[in-house]
């Protein structure tokens, strides 16, 4: 292996995983913050203000104290599939960040040479993800979905009746709310015709307008189901705590329960992501066919990409505050009678403009 | 030979655990190698540049069939069936049925090379690389496979109208 291969396929990947894994962790333990906070001001209460100035340091007093809580295995627990439930979870929710593209392929890197050794490094450019897979969108919906296996495997183990009820609730909402999700995205990967990330932001690019805006019904759709896949309010019947105590991770207690939380909150932050790639325009700038705008452009634009997902990640906060959880049933009948048969329609109306007008692209 | 090591490694865990799914008493426990036997078959698919039918193969059988294996399995009480004694009667019938297939293998292997010539490796790469795996699929099953792929649907959709019918009668009795 040569040393241009071991850079582009080695070292620059793993700068970067480096760099994405400590923002990651940075900005789950301030969403936890922000969480607090946010439905604390809807609310009319301050939320955290004793550690730090306005609470500024509670997530890292959280974090400390979860990570020296006694650990508690139930006696009567399945051991191995108890430890290894919150690591299956918490995986795949991080890898799928592989692929979601943050910036455009747009950082210079110009050639060296490495002193004493004589080496040549040449001139490379490089993008804002870790990489991009002519599968991407195939990917993450995968990866995404090994997940559900966690939960259930967490609240089968720990041998207990309110686990095992989250469990089973889990496992048939994440079902049935990801065919309807799998539908919602259709819309858009006929329009872009790639399920490489990266191009179908670039496809947004050359169509001159964010597919939000060819595409309201499947953004509803994806967004909803969404909420749905990640468990959030007012989706969250896995973990009711009015009726389940708090769903398939009522055993969990101190570092195994944070893997459980990280893992959830690195779901959201996903499906954020993937709304803004697949229907807000990446990170592109808002109308990024104007040329009176261009000054727009000087924001650059992985901080376009962070603004988008903070507003979806408001939302879901938003949506914890205001909205009730639904009943089982209720959940069913929406997943089932009302996403469902829209998503086809979507679907099917899509293709049909799609193939009359030529193809958008 | 990356892809050569790689295929070893995917196979050693695939095999591995795919005796595991039939050893092992705790039928949870058999899930779980199971969803590492099909994660290895997609890695693979990904050494054999399938990218499209490792996503399917993780989508379809990790995130939906296994899934749905250990819903149905949680509400099964596990304790009994740890404890009762597996039907092992067949010796006979599954170890013929093991030497029949051990010896079909055994052919392939051995005559493979003439019965499915490889494709020349420089011919085929191009063609893939321009217009992706995920395109190719979806052409070949719309125009030389449209009648399997048809019928291969049809059948879905009597299984779903079936399973449709079935769970209504058993809601009418009670």
């Amino acid at each position: 292996m040569n040393l241009d291969s071991f850079i582009d396929w080695i070292l620059l990947p793993l700068i970067k995983i480096g760099i994405l894994f400590g923002l990651l962790s940075l900005v789950i333990a301030y969403l936890t913050l922000l969480e607090r906070k946010i439905i604390a001001f809807m609310q009319v209460r301050l939320g955290p203000m004793r550690v730090g100035p306005h609470g500024l340091l509670q997530p890292i007093a959280d974090g400390i104290k979860l990570m020296l809580k006694e650990d508690i295995v139930p006696s009567r627990a399945d051991k191995i599939v108890f430890t290894l439930a919150p690591v299956i979870t918490l995986i795949p929710a991080f890898i799928v960040f592989a692929v979601i593209p943050f910036g455009p392929r747009s950082i210079h890197i110009p050639g060296f040479t490495i002193p004493g050794l004589n080496v040549q490094v040449a001139e490379r450019t490089t993008g804002f993800f870790i990489t991009d897979l002519n599968i991407g969108l195939l990917y993450v919906l995968a990866v995404s979905s090994i997940g559900i296996l966690g939960i259930i495997l967490g609240g089968w183990a720990s041998n207990s009746k309110y686990p095992l009820l989250g469990a089973l609730r889990s496992a048939a909402q994440m079902v049935s709310y990801e065919v309807a999700l799998g539908f919602s995205i259709m819309g858009v990967l006929m329009m872009a015709g790639t399920l490489s990330l990266v191009e179908i932001v670039n496809a947004q690019k050359n169509a001159g307008a964010w597919y939000v805006f060819l595409q309201p019904v499947g953004f509803i759709l994806f967004f909803i189901c969404g909420v749905a896949e990640t468990n959030r309010a007012p989706f969250d019947l896995p973990e009711a705590e009015s009726e389940l105590v708090a769903g398939f991770h009522t055993e969990y207690s101190g570092f195994r329960f944070s893997l459980f939380f990280l893992a959830e909150y690195a779901a959201m932050i996903v499906v954020s992501s993937m709304a803004v790639t697949l229907f807000w325009g990446g990170w592109l700038r808002p109308f990024p066919n104007i040329a009176a705008l261009g000054f727009l452009g000087l924001v650059p634009g992985f901080l376009w990409f962070a603004l988008k997902v903070l507003v979806f990640l408001y939302f879901y906060l938003w949506f914890r505050a205001s909205w009730p959880r639904y009943r089982y049933d209720q959940l069913m009948k929406i997943g089932w009678q009302v996403l469902m048969p829209i998503a086809i329609a979507n679907v099917i109306v899509t293709a049909v403009l799609v193939l009359w007008l030529g193809g958008s692209r | 030979m990356l892809e050569t090591t790689l295929f070893y490694i995917f196979s050693f865990v695939a095999i591995v655990s795919a005796i595991l799914v039939i050893t092992q008493r705790n039928v949870v426990h058999s899930a779980i190698f199971l969803a590492a036997t099909l994660l290895a078959v997609a890695g693979i698919f990904l050494t054999l540049h399938a990218e499209f039918l490792a996503g399917v193969q993780v989508i379809v059988y990790v995130g939906g069939i296994l899934v749905l294996f250990v819903f149905v399995i949680m509400l099964i009480a596990l304790n009994r069936t740890e404890v009762e004694r597996q039907f092992n009667r067949q010796w006979t019938l599954a170890a013929i049925t093991a030497a029949v297939l051990v010896a079909e293998f055994a052919y392939v292997i051995f005559r493979g090379k003439e019965t499915f010539p490889l494709p020349s490796a420089t011919a085929a790469a191009p063609a893939i690389a321009v217009t992706g795996n995920s395109q190719l699929v979806g052409v070949s099953l719309y125009t030389n496979y449209l009648l399997p792929f048809e019928i291969a649907s049809i059948l879905l959709l009597v299984a779903i109208v079936g399973a449709v019918v079935l769970s209504k009668k058993k809601t009418a009795e009670d």
